[in-house]
């Protein structure tokens, strides 16, 4: 590749780069926020359901043991959502906390091209890719 | 105790789990498993989960802060991270393979000696000349920071990347085969081996361990290990103490946060030594 024909000039450069660190931080805040307002709201929502959580300590007990239950598939949280269980919109929350990371490295993928940068558009791919490879590899085992 | 009682106990735990790691580039495991598997009677692998979560929500709130004030170094960021991904991947086909008893005495000793050499610059800002590199000239990895304990752009040269990413790798294998040190490897090879200055260091650590933290939580989610009722309060904790710690770090002299730090380290550094030598 021939790097005098698309480098920019350092001005635009230096701009670009400032552009993409706003981004990245916006992304993460609204990232963060959704997932916040998710959890919370199904937090509230598992409350209302259950009037035995302010007095009950059994509740307690049945809630963290082995044997509670809880949606831990794609499908399961969905159903649970159609329901409007408490614990389901938690847990959409945090998936929602668990992607930002994720889409945050997709982003800078599109970011470094932005800034015109080949090697490190080159390097992003690559962390992207050993992600998913991970998560392939998790779902495997 | 009441599920209502649970829910404040650990959401209170968990806002200070959120300021430490956000400080100190940590996740925050080193508070919020003690707290739930002792003073809450949370099964172990419950607490883990969550630990997994916390993770997540101390990088994600405290990194939108400290990528825009400049903290954080993105591109060493994305760089090492090539190292810790391969290496936690590493770390997941190995595991079985080797006993981890050895690894706990080996890296209980390697973060004891992190420690001394830590606490022995604790006084140092940057380093005044560091050895050329020119794997870091060519990725462009120097950078610069606004340092409002200081009052002044602090600028900085980053050196041994060949060396920090052998080392990243390395954390990336063994936290993926411990559990354990998603930061506190990782924080001390960007402060003792490439040279960043402390703040840049514990920023850019937080800003990685959200991606490697990311790519096992998915495993933990489809076990069942992420219990919706006990990750909800850490996370809605974690991240309020981690954008807390965010406004914080800026203000606090690097002096202080290589201090906690190492008081941090070598607690990390005695507990796996102790969990090497009883290993059954």
């Amino acid at each position: 590749m021939n790097d005098h024909e698309i480098s920019l000039s350092p001005t635009e450069q230096a701009h670009r780069v400032r552009q993409v660190e706003l981004l990245i931080s916006r992304l993460l805040r609204i990232g963060v926020l959704t997932s916040l307002c998710i959890i919370v709201l199904g937090m509230m929502l598992s409350f209302r359901h259950h009037s035995g959580y302010r007095e009950s300590a059994d509740e307690l007990k049945h809630l963290v043991s082995n044997d509670a239950e809880f949606p831990h598939t794609l499908p399961q949280v969905w159903d649970g959502l159609m329901q409007l269980q408490g614990r389901a919109v938690v847990m959409v929350g945090l998936l929602a906390l668990i992607a930002t990371p994720v889409l945050r490295v997709a982003v800078s993928i599109f970011a470094f091209i932005y800034e015109r940068d080949p090697k490190f558009v080159v390097i992003t791919s690559l962390v992207l890719l050993l992600l998913l490879l991970s998560f392939f590899l998790g779902s495997v085992e | 105790m009441t599920p209502v009682a649970f829910t404040l106990w650990s959401f209170g735990a968990s806002i200070v789990a959120g300021v430490v790691g956000s400080l100190l580039g940590l996740g925050g495991g080193i508070i919020v498993i003690p707290v739930l598997t002792l003073l809450l009677g949370v099964p172990i692998h419950y607490a883990i989960g969550a630990s997994i979560v916390c993770i997540i929500a101390t990088s994600s709130g405290a990194a939108a802060g400290y990528v825009r004030e400049r903290m954080t170094n993105l591109r060493v960021a994305m760089l090492l991270e090539i190292g810790t991904t391969s290496g936690a991947i590493s770390g997941a086909v190995i595991a079985g393979v080797i006993s981890p008893r050895w690894l706990f005495i080996i890296f209980g000793l390697v973060l004891g000696y992190s420690a001394l050499a830590m606490f022995r610059k604790r006084h140092e800002i940057t380093a005044e000349v560091v050895p050329p590199d020119r794997m870091s000239d060519r990725f462009k990895l120097h950078g610069s920071y606004y340092d409002e304990a200081i009052g002044r752009e602090i600028s900085y040269r980053v050196t041994r990347a060949p060396l920090g990413l052998v080392l990243m790798y390395i954390a990336g294998v063994v936290s993926g085969l411990l559990g354990i040190g998603s930061g506190s490897l990782k924080v001390p090879a960007m402060d003792l081996g490439m040279r960043l200055p402390i703040k840049v260091s514990t920023a850019t650590s937080n800003f990685m361990i959200g991606v490697t933290g990311a790519a096992s939580a998915g495993v933990y989610f489809s076990r069942g290990e992420i219990n919706p009722f006990i990750a909800a309060p850490v996370a809605a904790g974690v991240l309020l103490g981690a954008w807390a710690g965010s406004h914080l770090l800026g203000r606090l002299q690097g002096k202080w946060i290589r201090l906690l730090f190492v008081v941090v380290l070598l607690w990390v550094s005695a507990q796996m030594l102790w969990k090497g030598t009883f290993w059954r």
